[in-house]
């Protein structure tokens, strides 16, 4: 079968429908990526034949121009990628919304519809989802005529007026949340409706730390945008600041020297064991059990210290620039970093032997916060999420950019999508990383560590595909005049994690909803952009 | 078991020795507060942290404070959940014009006699974000701010010694 029969198949049933697609015939966003122009009428038509092939619905997002605005969504499929591509008209502009065919869909396209004001039709929850009272609902900041500094330099009100569902019935109670949370978390809302201690629903009011990072994107070198990438979600500074390269060497045609590439890879699987000894630990401890927690907090300050003597950052910001990366190893470091790997590998096996065996973890985390397969794809989980859940997905494997094209990634799967199941993950997850490492160092290529990255045409555009430690980061990144950026749109995992919690939480207890939540642990400053 | 007792007992006491202050500047500020704080704080200092925008880097970093290498609350400094509990706000990120009024409110909230510090690059200029139609930038520009802690992030150590000044408990 050739590699573009299964992009003809999905062709022709759009054409039995009616629809006319028109296929880009070269691959200009990025490898394995097809562009596909739509009338605006056939813009349903397109997600529903996705949905019926079983193909994952991967973002949607606005390019807005002066009097229209460009609508692109991502499909993903086994083979490759589809960006589907409409033009509608500025003003009155609406779309049918992908909404029924992908869950995931819905916040994407209310974020969309606040920022630049393209409606979608037969949305199920059409009310504002990323605007609060900082504009107006006539107001779309994305668009060209809207100024950076804004309108209203007035002071913003609190929020008021979202129309939350509310449950009734006589000993239904509603307990709020937020913004600020009792601890030292990033701001967002949770409504509660729970019966005794049990919750019935929650609904999530997020969009508190939007500081219009779409927007002051827009005029940056591409130096500077990598910076402002790596500061989408400050944990995960590499897989975003790496996905906004990628996207910018695409559309650029700038390569990447093969020992850049490693080293990329080395400091993105550096983030993801971070991330995940922070939260296996800080999970035990939101059930009470502060011991590895303590074990794992000590580990991951040695991990940055490391970061910091190695690579210059204790968060490894500003380490991916475009065309490269910042500053090559030390000389010494190709010891030191293979004596911490295997040292990490023996500190952490007690450890998370004693995560697996503990009763009493075992009594809190075993089928509590299940999300089941069926809610994970619908909702376009990826990541440990998705992966405790039956979502077999990882970019790293299923479309390998360099240098995991020539790595054999081993990518862990289990269905039972509680708690536990996401912990197993992120424990399997850090010794497969590991071992990744080492294969880097194994195989690390001579050479010079950046390239410059030659001046792009104006229009030129390009698709980062990126799998973080959360999840998938999609980004897109379309170059103005004089080589500088005229629109970036980075899509987190999150966008799928947070609905998944909502779903997740039912028939939970409220007081699990910490130890739930952090399980998932969305970002918030990721999704509110 | 005997694994993990055995890698504890090998691994022994990590928390560090309080970091020595060698910015005159910020023990010119310490000496200064020290006094104010002694008198009205009696040695015990409750923070409560808020995030006005921040891309959750600084945050990374302050729950690195409580990691078994720096153990922030041998020195008497601790996080609380209320601002009304608090003396100390401690404040990350641009503040977002979305989190506007939900710090104004914390900060009214937390009584008098109390401090703000602003945490990161962010906190004390608005940092890459700068001012928006989305941003008000620094913290400066919605509540007064006492202390400023640049970096970005600052380092689990440079937030400590911005605590310590504040505090006045340098060793």
């Amino acid at each position: 079968m050739s590699r573009l029969d299964w992009l003809s198949g999905y062709l022709t049933r759009l054409a039995e429908k009616g629809a006319a697609p028109r296929l880009e015939p070269v691959q200009t966003l990025g490898p394995r990526v097809r562009r596909v122009t739509l009338l605006p009428a056939d813009w349903g038509t397109a997600a529903e034949v996705a949905a019926a092939l079983g193909w994952r619905w991967a973002g949607v997002w606005g390019d807005p121009l002066a009097d229209a605005c460009v609508v692109r969504a991502c499909l993903q499929a086994r083979e490759g990628f589809v960006v589907l591509e409409t033009e509608t008209a500025l003003e009155d502009a609406s779309l049918a919304s992908h909404t029924r065919y992908y869950h995931g869909a819905n916040r994407l396209e209310r974020h969309l519809r606040d920022l630049i004001g393209v409606r979608f039709r037969g949305h199920p929850q059409d009310h504002r989802w990323t605007r609060h009272q900082a504009w107006g609902e006539d107001e779309h900041p994305l668009r060209t005529d809207f100024p950076v500094a804004g309108r209203a330099p007035k002071r913003a009100p609190a929020d008021t007026g979202y129309p939350f569902v509310r449950i009734q019935g006589g000993a239904v109670y509603e307990i709020p949340v937020g913004p600020i949370h009792a601890g030292i978390i990033e701001p967002g809302h949770f409504r509660f409706q729970a019966v005794g201690e049990e919750i019935l629903r929650l609904e999530e009011r997020l969009g508190y730390l939007h500081k219009g990072i779409e927007k002051i994107a827009v005029g940056r070198e591409p130096a500077d945008l990598a910076r402002l990438a790596g500061r989408v979600s400050g944990d995960t500074t590499v897989g975003h600041a790496w996905a906004a390269c990628q996207a910018m060497e695409r559309a650029a045609h700038g390569t990447v020297p093969p020992r850049a590439l490693h080293l990329r890879a080395l400091l993105a699987e550096r983030e993801r064991i971070a991330n995940h000894l922070g939260d296996i630990g800080a999970i035990c401890n939101d059930v009470g059990f502060s011991f590895p927690h303590m074990q794992c907090s000590h580990l991951r300050e040695q991990w940055q210290r490391r970061n910091r003597e190695v690579f210059g950052h204790r968060l490894l910001m500003d380490t991916v620039t475009p065309g490269g990366v910042a500053r090559d190893l030390p000389a010494d470091a190709m010891t030191t970093l293979r004596g911490d790997h295997r040292a990490l590998r023996e500190a952490l096996a007690p450890v998370f032997d004693v995560v697996e065996d503990h009763p009493s973890l075992d009594d809190r985390l075993l089928s509590a916060g299940i999300l089941n397969p069926t809610d994970a794809r619908m909702l376009g989980c990826t990541g440990f999420v998705g992966k405790a859940s039956g979502q077999d997905l990882d970019l790293r494997r299923d479309h390998p950019y360099p240098p995991y094209d020539r790595l054999d990634v081993e990518v862990p799967a289990l269905d039972q999508g509680d708690i536990a199941a996401r912990v197993q993950i992120r424990m399997r997850e850090v010794y497969i990383s590991l071992d990744l490492m080492d294969r880097l160092l194994d195989t690390l290529p001579a050479g010079e560590v950046s390239a410059a990255l030659p001046e792009p045409p104006a229009g030129a555009d390009g698709l980062g595909l990126v799998e973080g430690w959360r999840g998938d980061i999609l980004c897109y990144v379309r170059f103005g005049a004089d080589g500088r950026i005229a629109r970036y749109f980075p899509r987190d995992p999150s966008w799928f994690q947070w609905p998944a919690l909502e779903r997740l939480i039912h028939g939970n207890i409220v007081p699990d909803f910490p130890v739930c939540n952090k399980s998932v642990n969305g970002s918030y400053s990721g999704h509110d952009l | 078991m005997l694994r993990i007792l055995r890698q504890i007992a090998r691994t022994g006491t990590l928390t560090e020795a309080p970091p020595a202050t060698d910015d005159a500047a910020l023990e010119a500020a310490g000496i200064e507060l020290r006094r104010a704080l002694e008198a009205r704080f009696r040695g015990s200092l409750a923070i409560r942290q808020v995030d006005a925008g921040s891309c959750n880097g600084c945050e990374l970093e302050i729950h690195a404070l409580a990691n078994p290498y720096y153990d922030l609350e041998r020195f008497g400094v601790h996080f609380v959940a209320s601002p009304r509990h608090a003396d100390v706000l401690l404040v990350t990120g641009p503040v977002s014009r979305h989190m506007e009024t939900a710090l104004r409110r914390a900060w009214r909230a937390t009584p008098a006699p109390k401090r703000v510090i602003a945490a990161g690059d962010c906190a004390c200029t608005g940092g890459i974000f700068g001012e928006s139609y989305a941003s008000c930038g620094a913290v400066e520009n919605v509540i007064p701010v006492d202390l400023r802690i640049p970096g970005c992030p600052p380092a689990p150590l440079e937030l400590l010694r911005g605590l310590l000044a504040l505090a006045g408990r340098e060793a």
